[in-house]
């Protein structure tokens, strides 16, 4: 689905992603951790197409096409998805709005009509249940007042209804409690299938009992230093980061 | 230039004298004639003037300009004018061509007693009364000399006057088309507005220009609001960038009385809007609300001045705009608090966004503040479309083009929903998009 070769980038001259390789099939759940700091969200925004980041080296193929040739919105309409760690609050326009421009958008892009209004409220109504968003939130300002949680749970909301290929889903766990943590989860476990992928930025191994990973990567200062199966996960919450510190000065 | 311009008008006021017969002898034509000795003194505004210090006036006044003395035919059917009515408005409707009140055109449907809504010209015949005790006793033509001129020309315009506790159910929605298209004109309506205790109505002043002369609009509206009275006042601007258009509300408000103006500046050439409010009786309130969406060389200024001079009350000013090309916007709000006006609340605001290298914006606050217990605060921004926002909606597939819609829409509705009369508001955010360019 996606392949990332020795990928560099930077911001405001200074060197943040030193070469990154990864490689995630349909079908497969990878998660990132590592400590702050070390790239994580960098690598998610550089996928996603945000300016401001020097791409400096290496390159991404996505479904065979070049990644990083393309504008954000292209990307979105070929099937990648960004959960963002902090939300945007857009005041004024509505999430329905914001949604039905979107979805719409990315029809088009297919060369496909756009939903009727009943059509798309159908769907808004069945992704709204499939992750527990209150319908309320639909009709309310993007993010806008929204609690920390409940901007998370949008994010996972806006993945369900545009059904992407690809998604990142950066520190999504953070700021849910527990309930609203496994509401997601089993969101996210209910929109995977064998065509999709998913690569899971986190901090705590919790969000992963959950959502059970094929493969964790251990990032740090800008590489991927380790990798290994959903064991890795509680060996890190176990011993910490600095026995990966230590690999990477004897490295 | 401008002195060629001056004395053109200085002769066609020659010319409406002599056309009077009586009248001539009337005080309100002792007004008029004041007034024109006021315009001679003081001539057009220039940019030295500290209040005209972004305005600059010369593209007007480098113009011939005729002024109409009698409201004379003009070539236009009931199809034409249809066109200039959003569709789904239900109410009064004045048209006024080129300043004269079209009584073709116009349909008044309130037939409530206790309700004058009509001419001008008719009202002094009507009302003389009225006309003796509130005319030119507001806006100050001694001061302002493009007041003067407004004056010293009063002939046509609304005339407005609602008797006690009256409510007019019916929107009025008054039509104001230049017509440019066989010369250069001026127009200059007068309008007066007497709002009597505990009265009501809402109302919409909306603004176009057909053909491609230069055309100047120098308008004067006075508004007494009585104690309890509220008038909601929207006026949109959708002129020709040929015309010109300088227009100057100024309104008394007495006790427990609201006033409430929005603004919408989408169209015409060069804008100078003055608004002006006096809270003269206590536990009055006065909201200002503007939106101007600016694209070419075009140049709107705001100018507002909320004068609180007894204590006890709220203002509340929101001005945004949107500038694009080489187009220049200016806001220049004043809030005077006197030394009795204790208790003020007194806002203001004005937000901005460049969309363009070129695209230009002058704010300046007033603050004067003569009493020691109030809340006042004011604050201007500028700046581009957020980039974060940009990049959250394109992350979504959503392109640059429809992003910045949404984001230029979000930013406009704020204004547009301070707007009470349904249809009109569903219509502006219907239009808004198209201007927006969906
Ligand atoms: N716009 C920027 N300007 C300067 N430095 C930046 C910018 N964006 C990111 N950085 C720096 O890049 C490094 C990596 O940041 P990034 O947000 O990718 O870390 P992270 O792994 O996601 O951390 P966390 O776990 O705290 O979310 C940090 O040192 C950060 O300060
Ligand atoms: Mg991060």
């Amino acid at each position: 689905m996606i392949t990332i070769k020795n990928l560099q980038a930077r911001v405001e001259e200074k060197e943040i992603l030193k070469g990154i390789n990864l490689q995630i099939n349909a079908g497969e759940i990878h998660a990132i951790m590592g400590p702050n700091g070390s790239g994580k969200s960098t690598l998610a925004s550089v996928l996603a197409g945000k300016e401001g980041y020097d791409v400096t080296g290496g390159e991404v193929t996505f479904e065979g096409k070049e990644l990083l040739d393309l504008d954000p919105e292209e990307r979105a309409r070929e099937g990648l998805f960004l959960a963002f760690q902090y939300p945007v609050e857009i005041p004024g326009v509505s999430n329905t709005n914001f949604m039905k421009t979107a979805v719409n958008e990315v029809r088009k892009a297919k060369g496909e009509e756009p939903y009727s209004a009943g059509e798309f409220l159908k769907l808004l109504k069945e992704k709204a249940a499939l992750v527990g968003l209150n319908p309320e939130y639909l009709s309310r300002y993007v993010n806008d007042g929204f609690s920390g949680g409940e901007k998370k749970r949008n994010e996972i909301f806006q993945l369900a209804m545009l059904n992407p290929k690809f998604s990142i889903l950066d520190e999504t766990d953070s700021g849910l409690d527990i309930d609203a943590l496994k509401i997601v989860a089993d969101g996210v476990n209910k929109i995977r299938n064998k065509h999709n992928a998913f690569l899971v930025i986190t901090h705590y191994q919790r969000l992963l009992n959950y959502i059970i990973p094929d493969f964790v990567h251990v990032m740090y200062d800008g590489r991927i230093v380790k990798s290994g199966g959903k064991e890795l996960a509680l060996k890190l919450e176990e011993k910490g980061y600095d026995w990966i510190k230590e690999l990477e000065v004897t490295a | 230039m401008e002195e060629e311009l001056k004395y053109k008008l200085i002769s066609d006021f020659k010319l409406l004298e002599s056309s009077l017969n009586g009248e001539a002898k009337s005080p309100f034509h002792k007004i008029r004639q004041d007034a024109i000795s006021v315009f001679e003194e003081l001539g057009f505004p220039v940019k030295k003037l500290e209040e005209w210090k972004y305005t600059n006036l010369s593209n007007i006044t480098k113009n011939r300009f005729r002024q109409f003395l009698i409201p004379e035919k003009i070539n236009l059917t009931f199809e034409e004018v249809a066109g200039f009515i959003y569709p789904e408005f239900e109410g009064n409707i004045i048209v006024l061509i080129n300043g004269h009140y079209s009584v073709k055109f116009s349909k008044i449907v309130t037939q409530k007693d206790g309700v004058f809504i009509g001419s001008f010209s008719e009202a002094r015949e009507k009302h003389n009364d009225l006309i003796q005790n509130y005319f030119a006793k507001y806006a100050d033509y001694y001061r302002n000399s493009l007041t003067a001129l407004n004056t010293a020309f009063a002939i046509d315009g609304v005339f407005i006057h609602l008797e006690k506790n009256v409510t007019v159910d019916e929107p009025l929605l008054i039509l104001n088309i230049a017509d440019s298209r066989e010369e250069n004109l001026i127009a200059q309506p007068r309008n007066l507005f007497i709002l009597e205790e505990g009265s009501s109505i809402l109302m919409a002043d909306d603004y176009y220009t057909i053909g491609d002369h230069p055309f100047f609009t120098n308008s004067v509206t006075e508004i007494i609001l009585k104690q309890n009275a509220s008038l909601e006042h929207y006026k949109i601007q959708n002129d020709g960038s040929n015309a010109y258009h300088i227009g100057t509300i100024q309104v008394e408000q007495e006790r427990d009385s609201r006033f409430s103006n929005t603004t919408i500046s989408w169209g015409g050439g060069l804008i100078r809007n003055n608004l002006n409010a006096t809270l003269n009786g206590e536990n009055s309130e006065s909201h200002f609300f503007g939106l101007y969406l600016l694209k070419d060389k075009q140049f709107v200024d705001n100018h507002t001045l909320v004068d609180h001079a007894v204590p006890n009350c709220n203002s509340n000013e929101l001005y945004k705009g949107l500038i694009d090309d080489k187009a220049t916007g200016v806001f220049n709000g004043k809030i005077m608090v006197r030394k009795d006006a204790q208790k003020t609340n007194a806002y203001q605001s004005n937000k901005n966004i460049l969309l363009s290298e070129n695209a230009k914006i002058n704010a300046k606050p007033q603050l004067e503040i003569f009493a020691d217990d109030v809340k006042c605060s004011h604050g201007a921004t500028s700046g581009q479309l957020d980039e974060n926002s940009m990049f959250y909606l394109q992350s979504r597939g959503i392109s640059k083009v429809e992003a910045k819609i949404l984001l230029m829409n979000a930013f406009s509705s704020e204004v547009i929903d301070s707007v009470k009369i349904d249809s009109l508001r569903q219509h502006l955010h219907n239009l808004i998009l198209k201007k927006l360019g969906k």
